[in-house]
């Protein structure tokens, strides 16, 4: 038990000075020294409850993947059907209660039809994502798989990601973290960002850009009370003030395949503008579908809102347009932002947000230094007017305890929050329980006339298992607090699972080497404990 | 040199003459506590309760303007604000609950967090926003009952390891002193009426795995001590187990308290009610250790034989080569 061979030795210190020269670097930086460039720079991270910053949860509903699925899939049906050759003529078309369903007029189309719709529903991958029923050998039922829709989620989710990221970078934010977090949420972190109301902004605009051709046929007074005709929709105006507008719910095109947006000024109205130049895909789209239109107005709609509906005038074929709609500088600049980042697959929701100013965590940084040197003073005067020389044993283990759990924190990339500071103060305080334990059996040993070798090589084994033992149930309440928590929660349950095992090597391992290197040297007969 | 002793040698306290006093009071504390938390209720949080929370600095006055704070907020038609002064007297944090229904509009929250900050800085230029908690209402019942699962899921773990470690009662008695100490916490919360938040949760979490770091040495020593003396009184043994531990168990609360308390008064001032609860658990989970810990083994019938190994016949055989049989 007591025996330490030099190879031993050697690699304990090893880990030890290996593991506390990683602290070097962020303590360099908490004290406002430079770090020399040359050298590895890992350091810990500051939560944004200590560096200040803000922090943005975002939510998708699913129910509106699952209806942008459902309408592509009945646009896709209608074309097929449309251009099957001879034309399958079908009927009451409807997607109520989350399912495509339609009546052939000639059930015996029936298989042909299969035939065409089948290969549609599979998608890019093996997933089976519609299933098709047949009723009454006449109609036809799609649903979506739930398997079909936690794809399309999966998809639009990291669809979202890659536009979030762009649109924060776009505002020329230094490190933002984004990540997803669980089927239907991202986080946003954005570290410096104290005002965050227009990262909110530009996140919550789907920019989800149409164009559709306007119904003119709806009666003013359907529109007015908000009753569409079979086959068209109805959007109110963006500016709140015009009312709303009945407009053909299929054939008209998205902007999804845009190369450019500009915010800029009308030459004529001085009125601000946005415009967008189309790839050759949704120019081609863009140009058929005012070619085969002229005469007729068109609504511009972002976002389930109409900015504006011209009349086309003359085709537009070159493949750039100009969206009008009432903007200031300011929102035609942010709309030029979020349609040249591309439009959110699914629109976004802040469902939680923290924002901390930048004085308060360095204020709280101050605080907690300076409540855990003196909390760390009064540990060690106890531990050494305790024990002696065995607490002088424990109190070096104690600071190559701090150093190591703040190198393997900086290693592993891991992030200091305001709650971690609890934990390092409680990892102090918790760290020297295994010394006193080992000690207090020492002496028990001692009193009960063991010799001092003996009394020492008791002490720690029959002090190891309750060691043991209890920093197993740490670790187990420090994994429950992990799986808990958010951010800061989790910055706090890092710091105790470190701690308890950075602890258990320094508390139980170190000092039993620097004790059995003292017991061979100085071969006492008695010790003071 | 003298060493300190704080738990003089060879203790010899009758901790469990007084065991059903005690036990009656811990039984009275868990259900006073629980009664507390039905009657006041909690103080919810924002992260509990949803709705927003901004902390301020009123940087060009002595004093935050916290009356007409709270009619400016009070205003907005959110319902009554709680504004409180937090850390100086110039830094307050306003409170304002979500709207009824609100739960199923998820960006309802933020916006009220957005217009509050704007009134009160239009009426107030000097005012430095410090931080902002916004949280929707769905988000934080998702927080609720991730709170509740996490808590009664470590509890349970902790517990079955005891279990598997020692013996089922040790489990059983380890899993009662972890009620009472998360109970008399949770109780303290209702009491006092401060803020319960999600940081409370992860101290009570943090709780429930070092309160039990005492009754682990107890147990230890207990099981120990059964195995070297199979002839004493069961009560003897459980006394004699705490006393030898005695000194230990003071030790480790010891250290672990002397470090909490700088952080309660010098820390930061947003980690208070964490630390206060840490602090209170670790001193009730001190208490549970040396008087629940032993006293209910004995309820639970354990006797200084109950964990001795049965005879088998292979034993028998060799006591018999031994010619003791």
């Amino acid at each position: 038990m007591l025996d330490f061979p030099l190879w031993k030795r050697l690699s304990l210190w090893a880990i030890t000075l290996a593991a506390s020269l990683l602290a070097l670097p962020s303590l360099f930086n908490v004290a406002g020294l430079d770090w020399p460039s040359a050298l590895p720079d890992p350091q810990v991270n500051l939560g944004l409850d200590l560096a200040g910053g803000s922090h943005l949860l975002l939510e998708a509903k699913a129910g509106d993947v699952r209806a942008q699925r459902l309408e592509a899939m009945e646009e896709n049906v209608r074309q097929l059907m449309r251009n099957a050759n001879p034309r399958i003529r079908i009927g009451d078309v409807s997607t109520a209660g989350g399912e495509l369903s339609f009546i052939l007029e000639n059930a015996a189309d029936i298989d042909r039809a299969r035939g065409l719709i089948e290969p549609a529903m599979q998608g890019s991958t093996t997933v089976r994502e519609w299933e098709l029923k047949v009723v009454d050998g006449q109609r036809i039922v799609l649903t979506q798989t739930e398997a079909g829709i936690n794809q399309a989620i999966d998809e639009s989710m990291n669809g979202a990601i890659d536009v979030v990221r762009r649109r924060i970078d776009e505002l020329g934010t230094r490190e933002p973290t984004i990540i997803r977090q669980g089927s239907t949420r991202i986080v946003v972190q954005v570290p410096g960002l104290q005002d965050p109301a227009g990262l909110k902004k530009l996140l919550g605009q789907t920019a989800q850009l149409e164009f559709k051709l306007v119904d003119l046929d709806a009666l003013p007074s359907d529109v007015q009370a908000g009753v569409a005709r079979a086959g068209s929709q109805i959007f109110p105006y963006a500016d709140g003030q015009s009312g709303a507008i009945a407009v053909k719910r299929l054939g008209g095109i998205r902007g999804d395949n845009l190369t450019g947006a500009q915010a800029g000024r009308d030459p004529q109205n001085n009125q601000s503008v946005v415009t967008i130049t189309f790839d050759a895909q949704g120019g081609a789209k863009f140009a058929k579908l005012t070619t085969e239109n002229v005469g007729k107005p068109f609504a511009i709609i972002l976002d389930k809102q109409v900015l504006s509906a011209p009349n086309i005038n003359e085709p537009i074929i070159g493949g750039r347009a100009q969206i009008s709609g009432n903007f200031t500088p300011e929102s035609a600049n942010n709309l030029a932002i979020a349609l040249k980042s591309g439009a959110l697959p699914v629109p976004l929701t802040v469902v939680e947000e923290r924002t901390v100013g930048p004085d308060l965590g360095a204020d709280s940084i101050r605080k907690g230094l300076l409540a855990m040197g003196i909390g760390s003073l009064a540990v060690i005067a106890l531990m050494v007017a305790s024990y002696g020389r065995f607490g002088v044993y424990a109190t070096v283990a104690l600071v190559f305890n701090v150093l190591m759990l703040l190198g393997l924190m900086a290693l592993g990339g891991f992030t200091l929050s305001l709650p971690g500071i609890a934990g390092f103060v409680i990892t102090i305080g918790a760290a020297v329980d295994a010394n006193v334990l080992i000690n207090e059996r020492i002496r028990e040993e001692r009193k009960r006339g063991r010799r001092v070798i003996a009394a020492v090589e008791t002490g720690y084994t029959e002090a190891s298992r309750a060691i043991w033992d209890a920093n197993i149930t740490n670790v187990i309440s420090g994994v429950a607090l992990f799986a808990f928590g958010s951010g800061p929660v989790k910055g706090f349950a890092v710091v105790l699972v470190i701690g308890i095992i950075t602890s258990v090597f320094t508390g139980v391992t170190l000092t039993r080497m620097f004790v059995a290197g003292w017991l061979r040297k100085a071969r006492p007969n008695d010790i003071n404990i | 040199m003298k060493l300190l002793k704080l738990v003089p040698d060879d203790t010899n306290i009758k901790f469990l003459k007084l065991r059903v006093p005690f036990f009656v009071l811990s039984l009275v504390l868990i259900v006073g506590s629980w009664t507390a938390v039905a009657i006041n209720g909690l103080n919810f949080g924002v992260d509990f309760a949803g709705g927003q929370e901004v902390r301020m600095t009123f940087t060009k006055q002595a004093e935050a303007p916290i009356p007409s704070l709270r009619e400016l907020v009070g205003g907005l038609g959110y319902g009554e604000p709680v504004v409180q002064e937090f850390g100086a007297k110039n830094q307050v944090s306003i409170r304002v609950a979500l709207p009824e229904g609100a739960e199923d509009t998820p960006g309802a929250a933020t916006a009220i967090g957005d217009k509050v900050i704007a009134t009160i800085t239009k009426s107030y230029p000097d005012a430095r926003k410090d931080g902002n908690d916004t949280v929707s209402g769905k988000v934080a019942g998702e927080f609720r009952d991730q709170a509740i699962l996490a808590l009664l899921a470590a509890m349970a773990a902790v517990a079955a390891y005891i279990w598997v470690r020692f013996e089922w009662q040790f489990g059983a008695g380890a899993m009662f002193a972890l009620v009472h100490d998360v109970s008399v916490t949770i109780g303290l919360f209702a009491v006092t009426q401060m803020e319960f938040s999600l940081q409370i949760v992860a101290a009570i979490l943090a709780i429930i795995g070092y309160s039990l770091n005492d009754t682990i040495v107890v147990y230890d020593r207990i099981r120990e001590n059964m195995k070297k003396y199979r002839k004493m009184e069961m009560f003897d043994l459980l006394d004699l187990s705490v006393n030898e531990t005695l000194s230990r168990t003071v030790m480790t609360s010891l250290t672990l308290f002397i470090a909490l308390i700088p952080l309660l008064f010098f820390g930061p001032e947003s980690l208070f009610g964490m630390v206060a609860a840490i602090t209170v658990g670790l001193f009730i989970g001190t208490y549970s250790s040396i008087y629940m810990a032993g006293a209910l083994l004995i309820w639970m019938g354990v006797t200084t034989n109950s964990f001795v190994p049965t005879e088998t016949a292979v034993d028998r055989q060799e006591k018999l080569a031994r010619g003791e049989g």
